[in-house]
Parts: C-alpha cells; structure tokens; sequence
C-alpha cells in the first residue's frame, strides 16, 4: 500500500465550528488525545455567521422562564415532529453551557443588575437570547477556539476529510487530504465526532459558505449510519436579495427582535393578516402591543414577524407572488422607524445590531438607521442529518458521533432562532463526553487497506481524466452551479410532488455528469479539484432531501408543499429515516416518533 | 454587459507572476465576486480563501490596488475600472499559492499568550455581576475578525520581519482584550515587554487605517497597553511603592 501519512488519536473530531471546537474541549479534557481537523482556518467556520444569540432559560430578564417554557417552545416551533428527550436536554442544560462560557472569557450584554442580558427571539415565549450585540457567534467562536488551543488539542485546520474508515461495523478512522499541499492523510481514531455543519451549498440563494456541503451527513450515509427529517429545510426569512452579489447574506432575526417591522409595497404590515392558531394566544393583535413587547413589556404578547421562521419565509413569499412585493422581489424590513417612538434611535440601532448597520452600509450603500431594507428567503440551515443517540449523540455506527447542525433530532421541522447555538454546546459537550468514554472503552480498530486505497483513487479520479482526455470534460463548477439552480427551482421553499419526481430525475443526470468532472493543474491548494470531491456529498444531500420530501406527504415546518398545503396527523406521528441499501441506494422507511412520557405532555399542556 | 480587468499573482512559494484576467461586472458587485467568477469560469485552480462573504469571518484578506483589504467587503465601484484592478497575497506572510498565504505564524503567537483567568465568581451560582459599561470596554477588541491585515500591514512584521520578537498588532489587541476583561485577572505585561516586543510599535497607526472592523487599534489597545509596561517596568516612583504595596 502506499505510505500515507498516519496520525493517531483517540477521538477525532471533524469540523471546527462551535459543536466541533465543543466537543474537542470536552473529550480533551476527559483525559484523552484529541485531533480535530478542519476545512478552513480555525475561528473561520459558519458560527461566526451567527448572529442573534444563545438560547437558554436563564430567567435573567424574565423570572417566569425555565427550562419547560423554553421545551415547549422547541417542541412547538418543531411541530412535535422533534426527538423529545433531546429537546429537554437541551432546554435543562443550555444555561449551564452559557455560564461555562463565561467563565471562559465571554463577554455578554448584560442587565441593569449586571447579569447576562437576554433578547427576544421569534418562537420564543419569553426574552431567552444571550447576545453581544449582533455578533454572538463570533464571540462564541472566539471564546472555545482561544480555550482551546490551551488544551492541547491538535488542529490540522485546511484538511478535509474524504471517506470514513471501517472495521466491519464500527469506525475506526478517516481519510482526507490536506489543502495547502494535496497530501493525503489518514486519521486513525477509536471514536470520530462529526461536526460538519449544514448543506446550505446545495441551494443557489444561501446564506451559507463554500463549506457547507453535506460533507458530514453524506460521511455517515456511506459509513452506514442513518439520516433522518432530511426534508426539513429552514429558508430564513430575511436574506438580503439586493444588490445581485450579495444575494442570500444573512439578517438577523434580532432586527425584528429589536422592533424592526416587515411591510409590502403598499406598506402594510402584511404579518398581522395571518397568524396560525397554535400561535393566535401568544400574538399580538396590534401593531402597538407588539412594540411594547420588544421594549421588554411583561403583558404585551410578541409581534407577529417574530412567528416561526417558516411562517414568516412563507408569508413573504406569498406578498412578493401576489404582487406586493419590493422593487427586487423581496418585502421590505424597517428598524428606522423606532426613531418614532425613542430618542437617539440611530445611536440605539447602531450599537444593538452594529454588524447590520455595516453590513448594509458597505454592501448595498443603505443606512438602516434611515430606510428600510430590502430582505427575502434564503436557505440557512437543516434540521435532518445524522440520526443520534440523544443523550450520547452516538449515531448507529458504533464509534460515530455526530453533534450540532449535522445531527438531526432536537428541532423537528422547525428551528427556533437562538436554538442552533445552544443545540451545539450542549450536543458538542455531549458528543465530545461520550465519544473520549467510547475511546476509553475500546481498542484502536484495524484500518482496511483496500478501502483507503479505494478512497484515494476515486479522489483522484478527476485528475486522470484531464490526464488522459477520457469523459466529457465537465466543470466543476458548473456541475455544482447547476445542482443548486435545480434544488432551489424544484425542492426549494415551496414543493410538488411532480416537480420533485423530476428532480430526481434531474439528480441522476447530475450524478453522472459528477462522474466525468475533469480537474486541471495540480494538488497543491486546488479550490476546482475540491469542488469536484465535494460534488459526491452535495449530491448525496441533495438526493436525501429530495427523496424525504417525496415521502412526506404533508406540509410542516420546513417542509410545505403546495400540492399538499396542510398538516396532516397522520404523517406527524412519524420521521422518515434514511439508509444505504446493500446495492448501493438509498433506501428509505417512515419510523413511527416514540410517544412522550406523561411528565413532557403535562409540561406541553401546562405551556399551551 | 460592462467589463473589467483583473491582474492577479499567480504563483507560489518559489515566485509567479501576475496574470490578466476579464471579467463581466454588475451592480453592486465585490472584488471576490470577480475572483469567484474568474475561479468558476476561466480558472478552477485559483486558490484563494473565503467563507462568510459578509465581512465577518476575515477569511479573504488580499492586496487589492496595493492596499490591504478584505475582498468580500471591497465593492468594485470603490476602484477605478479603466485601469486593471490588482489582486494579489499579504506580502508579511509566506505564500502558498497564488491569493493564499501562510497564516500559521499566527496561531502560534496566539497560543503563547497566557489565557483567561477570571476572579472567583461574585454571585453564589457561580455567575459574575459586571456593567455594561465594563463590557463596553472590550467590545471593540472582541469584534476582531482574524483577518491579519493589519498583520500584514505593520511595518516591523512586513518589512523587517520581527516575527520572532513582535507579536503584531492582532495580538496586542488581543492582550488589550484580555487585560481590560472585567472578570480577568492574570497579568501579561512581563510577557508583552519580552516576548511581545510592545517596544517595536513606533505608532504610524497603518494597523488601524486597514483594520476591516474599525477598532482603533493603536489609540484604545497599543498605547494603553504600553502605558502600563511603562508604568509596571520603567516608573522608578512606582517601583518604589510598590516594594512597600506589593501586586494583590
């Protein structure tokens, strides 16, 4: 066999975002070694993109929260489709992985009495979000990767990882390259957290980065493991649609958290028209109520653009279709106008959502403290992924954890925002626990040659064809561009069942044009020979969603189809799980939910 | 559709040059949509780094017209277009491959610097009671995005190489950050005097003018922060007293 680079850990965590950088914390600290490799630089990972806060029930603004009210929310905003212990683990340890957080070095906005401060949040009953103005995730970021690097953990940051690495039915390490030189390295470990992150490259309009392949949901599909809620896609609300290059850029939820409004064209405030029953008795009715509650009045009841984001997605859709939209196809989302209602309002605007004000005045030369901005859907984030275990995050793979927005479970169809960075350190400190005990248990398994050799000669392919001319010589990119355009166009906010039955159709073309990329030059630092690796997963994901989305035959959450508009009981008594068959396909089987113990219903009846 | 040249080094660490390329341009656009459009289009093996595209990750770091900027958050219609726009690597750091450097020096400075260490908790559950006006402080060294412009941009590290001796003006703010956290209480200003090499920084502000976030580097973090070496090391009243009131 060729000599590969080997390097050994106990536990290898792959992905350096907040769940990747929580868990290697976690597990190095269990006393074992620890490696984590990432593709990026460390500190650059999707998290800094996070922008609104940290859910948790500190009941800092607000005594009457604890951890049921936020539970109920999680379960409520998930329609109920949700892995219901997850969501309590959640909702009971948040507010110890926030003060853990602190005490390493994190600096929060804080109350009059000097506490964490909180913020309001769509799908949040009470002010939950901690929060340094707009920029949380990068302190959040900062904070674990500056802890760290103190801990001894061994980064190989710009590596990638190309295939798990299996001893019959366990993993026993992985495969992937190096960046800068194009070397090929194996990571021998007795337990591998995947903490990859999201899919939003599948899609054309996405707040996403380069990085956001499926790489680990696709990982596991290939190893064995399940997926499952693939079909649950969440297309944040507020995406900035103008100018053309900057389409899909994220803004946050906080602008309507601070008592931004959305209107249409004819400047109505177009929210108030449809609010869902779960929601009608927590929703204010009037645009004045709704003010008071973002001031922080205990009696008011939320605005209805802090809904679920799905709603709210949804309902911007329908105005800009209906013909109400703004000049560039979105509707607009105005913060200036609180200058009505309190003095220096430019200067409050400027130092809650600083990264806004920026953001639109160096992109789109407009100052949010003067005129509404322009916003629409963008893809953001999937609450499927990698089927776990919830108190272990062990997925059915022994050896395989997956944690945070990789894993699927705790969000159901829907996702509250705030809930995905609470979701990553309390499933990365879990991932990373289990995972070291999981090491300590087990011996290092024995790696298989031929699969390593398999694995590098399929990463190379794309060079042999330049090489030798074989195949039609695709792009890329252009493969990658055109499986985004068709996911957007047919599996995107809102679906049929006719136009998913061709993008399947559309998806095995897209498979076999991925089998012919050719890739010019060399290894070293090739961002076109890594677009081409990564085509294998974008598609797996792709194909995932697509394939899920065909099953359910309902609209919840996430997930709407026009074909089908309404929730259906039936359908939300189960998740639909995801697995590679013998022969290479995807198969797929509906597995009915676990019902709730009696203790979650009566705190879900209690929160009505 | 209007067009746009693009000269863009190419190379690595043995030498390149630049290379000419047109491009379409739209409104609104930014110097790394041009670079992606290049990479998709006419060249697949362009290296260069990039994630958020929103100015906040500060992962595009280039050289754009000889200034020091981030690529996602230069807009084309900042730069005059009848001329070719230049791209190419921070020169204070060794290359890669044509728009990528190597960065790894600084994540080793960073690990040097001593970490967090917070007083005992105020409140019994183990939490802290701080002003907002105390984390105001900070906030601005805590907005640094690691994009190591103004790395690239200090002179002691670009043009004479102090590597081993100047931690740059990243790490310094770093420390300020560090120093001024209201719940900290380690002390760094030995360290920054030896092996920080704070003394280098003669304040030309070059760090400031280039930083993406706009932290005033040189006026909130580097003096202040040479302020208190002076006050610890070259202060003979101050050393006098503190013999008889030693450091709590």
């Amino acid at each position: 066999m060729t000599n590969y680079e080997t390097l050994e850990y106990d536990v290898l965590i792959i992905g350096a975002g907040g769940a990747g950088l929580r868990a290697a914390i976690e597990a190095s600290s269990a006393g074992v070694k620890v490696g984590l490799a990432c593709k990026s630089l460390l500190g650059k990972a999707h998290t800094v993109m996070a922008e609104g806060g940290i859910a948790a029930a500190l009941a800092n603004v607000d005594d009457r929260d604890n951890w049921k009210v936020h539970f109920a929310d999680t379960m409520r905003g998930g329609q109920y489709v949700n892995d219901w212990r997850m969501a309590e683990l959640h909702a009971k340890e948040a507010p110890e992985r926030v003060r853990e957080l602190e005490a390493w070095g994190a600096v929060f906005d804080r109350t009059a009495d000097g506490k964490i401060l909180q913020r309001n949040f769509g799908g949040h009953r009470y002010p939950r979000l901690v929060h340094v103005g707009d920029r949380t995730g990068l302190e959040l970021i900062r904070t674990l990767q500056d802890h760290g690097v103190h801990q001894g953990i061994e980064v190989h940051m710009e590596h990638t990882i190309v295939t798990l690495l299996k001893e019959g039915d366990r993993v026993v390490g992985a495969f992937g390259y190096e960046r800068e030189r194009g070397r090929f390295k194996i990571f021998r470990a007795k337990a591998i957290v995947l903490a990859t992150g999201g899919i939003g490259r599948a899609y054309r309009i996405t707040s996403n980065s380069w990085e956001y392949t499926g790489d680990g949901q696709s990982l596991a599909y290939h190893a064995g493991a399940e997926l499952v809620d693939m079909e649950f896609v969440q297309f944040h609300p507020t995406g900035m649609i103008w100018p053309p290059s900057v389409k899909g850029i994220l803004v946050t939820e906080g602008v309507r958290g601070d008592g931004g409004i959305l209107f249409n064209r004819d400047g109505k405030r177009f929210m108030f028209a449809d609010i869902p029953e779960a929601y009608k008795s927590q929703t204010a009715d009037n645009p004045e109520e709704g003010w008071r509650y973002t001031q922080g009045d205990k009696n008011a009841r939320r605005p209805p653009e802090l809904l679920t984001r799905d709603h709210v997605a949804r309902r911007i859709l329908d105005e800009v279709k209906a013909g109400r939209g703004s000049p560039h196809g979105g509707v607009f989302l105005d913060i200036s106008w609180i200058k009505e209602k309190i003095p220096n309002a430019a200067e409050h605007i400027k130092k809650k959502l600083p990264s806004m004000y920026h953001q639109f005045r160096q992109l789109a030369n407009l100052d949010i403290t003067k005129e509404p901005m322009e916003v629409g859907p963008t893809t953001h984030y999937i609450m499927g992924g990698v089927r776990v275990n919830a108190e272990t995050q062990m997925s059915n793979v022994a050896g395989l954890f997956a944690a945070g927005e990789v894993a699927a479970g705790l969000h159901g169809s829907n996702r509250l925002g705030g809930n995905s960075l609470s979701d990553l350190l309390v499933f990365g400190k879990r991932g990373g626990e289990f995972a070291a005990k999981f090491a300590k248990e087990n011996d290092a398994g024995q790696m298989q040659d031929a699969q390593i050799e398999e694995a590098a000669r399929q990463a190379l392919e794309p060079f042999d064809r330049a090489a030798t001319g074989a195949g039609s010589a695709e792009n890329p990119y252009h493969v990658q561009t055109d499986l985004q355009e068709m996911m957007q166009n047919l599996v995107g906010i809102v679906r049929r069942e006719e136009e998913m039955v061709r993008a399947l159709d559309e998806l095995s073309k897209l498979w076999e044009r991925a089998r012919n990329v050719s890739v010019h030059g060399h290894r070293e630092y090739n961002p076109g020979w890594h677009t081409a690796i990564d085509l294998k997963h974008l598609l797996t994901v792709s194909e995932a969603i697509t394939r899920s989305a065909l099953e359910r035959k309902e609209s919840r959450g996430g997930h709407f189809r026009d074909d089908l508009p309404n929730r259906d009981p039936a359908e939300g008594k189960m998740n639909i799980v995801l697995s590679k068959a013998a022969d290479g396909s995807m198969q797929l089987r509906r597995e009915p939910i676990p019902e709730l113990p009696e203790y979650l219903k009566q705190v879900i009846e209690e929160m009505k | 559709m209007r067009t746009a040249v693009f000269k863009i080094w190419r190379g690595d660490e043995n030498g390149g040059n630049f290379v000419d390329y047109t491009t379409e341009i739209s409104e609104g656009m930014v110097v790394l949509d041009a670079v992606h459009d290049i990479q998709a289009k006419q060249a697949n093996d362009l290296a260069c780094r990039w994630n958020c595209k929103a100015g906040r990750c500060g992962s595009c770091s280039a050289e754009i017209n000889g200034m020091p900027k981030l690529m996602c958050m230069t807009r084309l219609d900042e730069l005059p277009l009848d001329e070719p726009v230049t791209i190419e690597p921070m020169r204070a750091f060794p290359r890669i491959r044509d728009l990528a450097t190597d960065l790894s020096w600084n994540y080793r400075v960073k690990k040097r610097i001593k970490k967090f260490k917070p007083r005992p908790p105020d409140a019994p559950d183990g939490t802290w009671r701080v002003t907002q006006a105390d984390i105001d402080r900070v906030r601005e060294f805590r907005k640094c995005i690691e994009c190591f412009l103004c790395q690239d941009v200090c002179h002691v590290l670009r043009e004479h190489h102090k590597h081993e001796e100047f931690v740059g003006p990243r790490f310094l703010v770093h420390v300020a950050g560090l120093e001024m956290h209201p719940l900290d209480t380690e002390d760094r200003l030995t360290e920054l005097k030896r092996a920080g090499g704070i003394g280098y920084c003669n304040i030309t502000k070059c760090c400031t003018k280039v930083c993406p976030e706009s932290i005033t580097i040189t006026d909130n973090a580097i003096i202040p922060l040479k302020e208190r070496v002076v006050d610890e090391f070259y202060d003979p009243l101050g050393t006098l007293l503190k013999l008889f009131r030693p450091k709590s």
